[in-house]
């Protein structure tokens, strides 16, 4: 296992009287692919929305390396350049085409050369299938080629770490595989992720590790071999049972 | 029927003169007080979208009394009221300052509209590739404001230079003015009329018409059409 790289202690995250994160404890190591999982309104999105501060917490502390992340500081911005994010809702900007969607932080923000950020992202939209794309509008594609798009917008701006919240929850069934395969591509290089997702089948061949999380608190933590096969808690297995329908179809057949 | 329309054209050819310089009169002061009015709608839709504390409910008052009182009543608290709390100023500056006061808040409103159309979600997901506020608003929020405020920019600008008939009150030698002057003075109602009607025309057609250029423009710009 590589380095730590984010440090995640003892967070709380509240919203008035309700306590969205608990107490919540997380070291992510370089190369590390670590998959969040957990009944909706379990604090999953919440969890990663903090790690980039567009959610302020009330206790505990985050940190990239040494670095505090904290809404309201100064190296915020510059902290979160090494942070790159997907959302369900691909967040692409409307305005501007493929390229300069992918070009605009690069250039404004790391002031990097337009010839240098374009070879690369046309080489990475190239590897997602998506070079002939690079002119389009962000509504002439569909859901899976935007949420490819975003995917590379992140990567152009070299984060350490990539957070992806339930960037297949808003697709059409039969693109949530060709952003899977994007993302175990990512995996297989080595680049550290958090993933929040429902595809259960895609958290078992991808995570290093596995984490439940159940009204704001981490309720279990394990490989994917272990939590799929043989979960701790309770609460995992009644979850992990709303999954397994299928399962039970083809074990009856197997029986008759 | 001759084809003179009942119109005496020799007046009118004598009026023509006349009206060209109130019409310069209307143009300069109506676009002087529209782009003021744009600056100021520009701040009051910043501080509300931003909801800087303090200067947000100085502007909800303002908006609510700029919009809720006729340019006329403003006006003339401007020209006669003001005087009498020691600031003097010329009727021109009267008109502008009324007009900018005016058509603050309606331009604040079409840019707040803007402003609140872009989903918040847009700027997380600038901050998130590390943008800082301005980056966000100048390369995220402002292009896509634009083009959905641009309709109600274009309506207002019309809007306020048609309000500038109202100046004929603080005593301003505009289009309305000398229309009336003439009236009074030689009866040739129609002919005074006709030509009020054709030089409004002639200032607020091309704006119509450049409007809806500039609209279909940034739309297409906008969202890639």
């Amino acid at each position: 296992m590589g380095e730590p790289v984010l440090h995640i202690e003892h967070i709380t995250k509240k919203y008035e009287d309700h306590t969205v994160l608990n107490d919540v404890n997380l070291t992510v190591h370089q190369g590390e692919v670590i998959v969040i999982i957990g009944p909706s309104g379990c604090g999953k999105s919440t969890l990663l929305r903090c790690i980039n501060a567009l959610e302020p917490i009330q206790g505990g502390e985050i940190r990239l390396e040494d670095k505090k992340i904290e809404a309201g500081s100064k190296e915020l911005a510059a902290i979160r350049q090494k942070i790159g994010m997907v959302f369900q809702s691909y967040e692409l900007f409307p305005h501007l085409t493929v390229l300069d969607n992918i070009l605009l932080a690069p250039m404004k923000v790391q002031k990097r050369s337009r010839e240098e950020v374009k070879k690369e992202a046309l080489t990475l939209l190239d590897r997602v299938g998506l070079k002939d794309r690079a002119d389009s509008y962000p509504r002439q594609l569909s859901g899976g080629q935007k949420q490819r798009v975003a995917i590379v917008r992140a990567l152009c701006m070299h984060p350490e770490i990539l957070l992806f919240d339930e960037v297949t929850a808003a697709l059409d069934p039969e693109m949530v595989r060709e952003v899977l395969d994007v993302m175990l591509d990512l995996a297989s290089q080595g680049r550290t992720m958090l993933i929040v997702t429902h595809e259960m089948s895609f958290a078992k061949a991808v995570a290093d590790r596995v984490i439940f999380l159940d009204g704001g608190k981490i309720a279990e933590e394990a490989t994917p071999k272990e939590f799929f096969e043989h979960p701790k808690t309770e609460r995992a297995k009644q979850f992990l049972n709303m999954f397994t329908f299928e399962d039970a179809k083809t074990q009856n057949t197997e029986n008759e | 029927m001759s084809l003179d329309f009942g119109l005496n054209w020799d007046v009118i050819a004598q009026y023509i003169p006349l009206y060209q310089k109130a019409a310069i009169l209307t143009v300069k002061l109506g676009v002087l007080g529209v782009l003021f009015a744009v600056l100021i709608g520009l701040v009051c839709a910043l501080v509300q979208y931003y909801k800087i504390p303090v200067l947000k409910q100085i502007t909800a008052v303002y908006i609510e009394l700029s919009r809720n009182t006729p340019l006329l009543v403003q006006l003339f608290f401007i020209y006669y009221g003001l005087p009498k709390i020691g600031l003097k100023i010329s009727a021109s500056v009267c008109g502008v300052v009324g007009l900018a006061f005016l058509g603050g808040s309606y331009m604040a409103e079409a840019f707040r509209s803007g402003l609140e159309a872009v989903e918040p979600i847009q700027t997380e997901s600038a901050y998130s590739l590390g943008m800082n506020r301005a980056q966000t608003f100048r390369y995220v929020i402002l292009p896509q404001a634009m083009s959905v405020s641009v309709p109600a920019f274009v309506a207002n600008v019309i809007f306020l230079l048609k309000e500038t008939s109202v100046f004929s009150a603080v005593s301003l030698m505009d289009l309305m003015f000398t229309a009336k002057d003439l009236i009074g003075l030689y009866y040739k109602t129609t002919e005074a009329l006709f030509l009020l009607v054709v030089f409004y025309l002639i200032i607020l057609l091309p704006v119509s018409i450049l409007g809806s250029i500039v609209e279909r423009r940034i739309r297409r710009a906008g969202f890639g059409d």
